[in-house]
């Protein structure tokens, strides 16, 4: 059982301080929906209001068509998985898990035999005896996942549940949180600031800024035609160009840098449109920059490289260009060419038009 | 670690000349400050009240005589036991239980609120007003009990003016003014170990408890009291303690006919010039006082560690 999650026009304030801006949007049931944002931008603030501990001071949260206003927490159908996880020390896992149906006057044998079940999902069975200071990181996770399971809620909110754990483990619980998500099919709201996390999960991430939410969309829209300069500067790796807007054809933009003349596309979601004249920042991905071929002369870009590193699957190859922001990256696969090139050395590359983007100039997200 | 491991890094770390300060000081509290005039008040629990002559003469042996006054009473007496002394101890017992229950009744949710809830200037100022009180001596502040709950003082005025009693209640002859006088006695002691455990307690933990559904007072069942219980525990047993031994309290704000066994004791020792015998009955006072807490911490399962904590 899934319920849909909508927040109409949804603003947050602290006294003066607005930490959530007119937030609109709507969570379709049973889907994996992200909110991806640097730290302080409002996320945990915003699942603080769905779930009921915070009361929106303008706008409404509407669940599953119904309107929250009046439910706390204790009566929303929502279960919330907290930044630290908050699981009850002294309590054993099997009472953690079994506490919601504790609340609703289960009897002991049967809460025994639900808490074996969950812990069957979470795959931890037969540890429902342990206290929960004797878990690991990992399996410390997915009691909390369970216990917030076992409250049987339509909506599942999660608030950075995977910070804490190292990035083995953390990578295997994305894969363990999508699974667990699509066995069980409600409405999973989760919060992060790690793109990576938020790509490969969700189904639809809306990217935040300051309160604002930037854009919202599947997860290739959101890496491959980001609207503002934020979005494309916070999610992914970027090579970053300013410059002018000399002429705009086609949904191609050609804009005057310091680098030269560069051919980028402009999203087609871009919030705000480019016109000739217009100052614009250029974001071309790390992955799709190429050594140019003798014929390729769009985008072409003479660069001195300064330093390599190794990653075993990976090379990244830093490049050097007069007039751009910063260092340019190239990450290309170890195709065995490394032998081909040396530190020093000057280059061509090419940034692809197609696989560049132009957008109107604009925050960036802190490095 | 060894005995002589722990001293060579105690030396190691502290320097010779702290070391010996630290060792002497402790030394000389422990042995001379607690132990020592302990094991005197037991010896001379078991000896006969004699005339200072006759001490270390002949007459100077060991007797359970002291002991078993409390118990028997004196010889002459008709009654075959002590009625007037043990209802005395068992009343204190049952008064001093009463007002551990009371004070623990008041200040958890005062403790809970400060630690929990209140934030900043609020709570600052609600510490202090809590605090500064106890800057007021024990004996002006029990006098104070007395006007504010005497046949004349304010409560009674008040009750009177807006009718609900026609006479004067009388608290002091009824013990409500000692009682009250007692529970305010200790409250800071209560309080400040409920707030050390409540506050160290995470608050998310109460947000998820009331995520999942749980009621207010499920809430502090389940999670707050569990997780507050050696602060509970090392509050209760001191407010007992104290209220068991308190003494200027119950001679200012008890009634006329009822004395507190730490009355009696005093009595013993000052106007019935029998030092022994009031030796003996503090010490039967103290041993069934740790007695009862050692019961207690046995039946909420609280280990002698966590109240220390
Ligand atoms: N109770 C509060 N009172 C005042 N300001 C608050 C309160 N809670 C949050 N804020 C402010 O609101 C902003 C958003 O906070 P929030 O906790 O939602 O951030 P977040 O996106 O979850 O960050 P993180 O990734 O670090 O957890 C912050 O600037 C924070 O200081
Ligand atoms: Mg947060």
């Amino acid at each position: 059982m899934s319920a849909d999650v909508r927040l109409e026009n949804v603003s947050i304030k602290f006294g003066t301080f607005v930490a959530a801006r007119d937030v609109d949007l709507t969570i379709a049931g049973g889907e994996f929906f992200s909110f991806l944002g640097p730290s302080g931008c409002g996320k945990t603030t915003i699942l603080r209001a769905v779930s009921g501990f915070l009361k929106p001071s303008e706008g409404r949260i509407l669940i599953g068509g119904q309107d929250m206003a009046g439910y706390g927490p204790n009566r929303r159908p929502t279960a919330l998985i907290f930044q630290n996880l908050a699981l009850f020390p002294l309590m054993t896992v099997w009472e953690n898990i079994t506490f919601a149906l504790e609340v609703k006057g289960v009897g002991k044998a049967e809460r025994r035999k639900k808490a074996d079940e969950l812990l069957e999902l979470i795959a931890l069975p037969g540890q429902g005896d342990k206290m929960v200071g004797e878990l690991s990181g990992g399996q410390r996770q997915r009691v909390a996942i369970a216990r917030a399971l076992a409250a049987e809620p339509k909506v599942l909110l999660l608030d950075e549940p995977l910070s804490a754990l190292d990035l083995k483990l953390r990578q295997h619980m994305r894969t363990e949180l999508r699974a667990i998500q699509q066995r069980v099919g409600i409405t999973f709201i989760y919060i992060t600031h790690d793109q990576g996390e938020a790509l490969t999960m969700s189904d639809h991430v809306a990217v935040m800024r300051e309160g604002v939410i930037e854009q919202i969309g599947d997860g290739t829209s959101i890496y491959d035609s980001p609207g503002t300069s934020f979005v494309a500067s916070f999610v992914g790796e970027n090579n970053l160009f300013r410059g002018e807007v000399s002429g705009i054809e086609d949904g191609m933009a050609e804009v005057e840098t310091n680098v030269g003349k560069l051919v980028a596309r402009l999203p087609e979601n871009a919030v705000k449109p480019l016109a000739v004249g217009d100052d614009a920042h250029i974001f071309h991905r790390p992955e799709s920059l190429r050594f140019a071929r003798d014929d390729e002369r769009v985008n072409r870009i003479r660069a001195k490289i300064v330093n390599e590193e190794f990653e075993g699957n990976f090379w990244q190859v830093y490049f050097e260009v007069a007039g751009s922001e910063k260092v340019i990256k190239m990450s290309m696969v170890n195709d065995g060419s490394s032998s081909e090139r040396r530190v020093g050395e000057i280059v061509d590359l090419v940034c692809d038009p197609r696989l560049t983007v132009a957008l109107a100039e604009g925050p960036l997200a802190a490095e | 670690m060894g005995l002589a491991d722990f001293f060579r890094n105690f030396f190691q770390r502290n320097g010779l000349f702290l070391s010996l300060f630290l060792l002497a000081a402790v030394g000389f509290w422990v042995f001379f400050l607690i132990i020592l005039p302990q094991i005197f008040m037991i010896d001379f629990s078991f000896r006969f009240n004699l005339p200072p002559a006759e001490m270390g003469g002949p007459k100077d042996v060991y007797t359970i005589s002291h002991y078993k006054f409390l118990v028997y009473g004196s010889e002459q007496s008709a009654d075959s036991y002590n009625f007037i002394d043990l209802s005395v101890f068992l009343r204190t017992i049952g008064a001093a239980v009463f007002v551990t229950i009371f004070d623990l009744a008041i200040c958890y949710p005062i403790a809970y609120y400060l630690a929990q809830v209140a934030k900043g200037g609020w709570a600052r100022l609600m510490v202090l007003s809590l605090i500064v009180p106890f800057w007021v001596n024990e004996i002006l502040r029990a006098f104070a009990f007395r006007i504010i709950f005497g046949s004349n003082g304010i409560i009674n005025e008040a009750l009177l003016a807006l009718g609900i009693i026609d006479d004067p209640y009388p608290f002091i002859r009824d013990n409500i003014a000692l009682y009250a006088g007692l529970g305010y006695a200790f409250v800071l002691l209560m309080i400040f170990p409920l707030y050390n455990a409540i506050e160290s307690l995470d608050k998310n933990q109460i947000e998820a408890a009331r995520d999942l559904g749980s009621p207010w007072w499920r809430i502090h069942a389940r999670i707050v009291i569990p997780f507050a219980k050696p602060g509970i525990s090392s509050g209760c047993t001191m407010v007992f303690m104290l209220t068991a031994g308190a003494l200027a309290a119950p001679e200012i704000l008890g009634g006329p006919s009822s004395l507190w066994f730490t009355q009696i004791i005093y009595q013993w020792f000052n106007t019935g010039g029998n030092w022994p015998r009031g030796s003996a009955y503090a010490i039967i006072l103290l041993s069934t006082c740790i007695a009862f807490v050692l019961l207690m911490m046995r039946v909420f399962k609280v280990k002698l560690g966590e109240i220390a904590r």
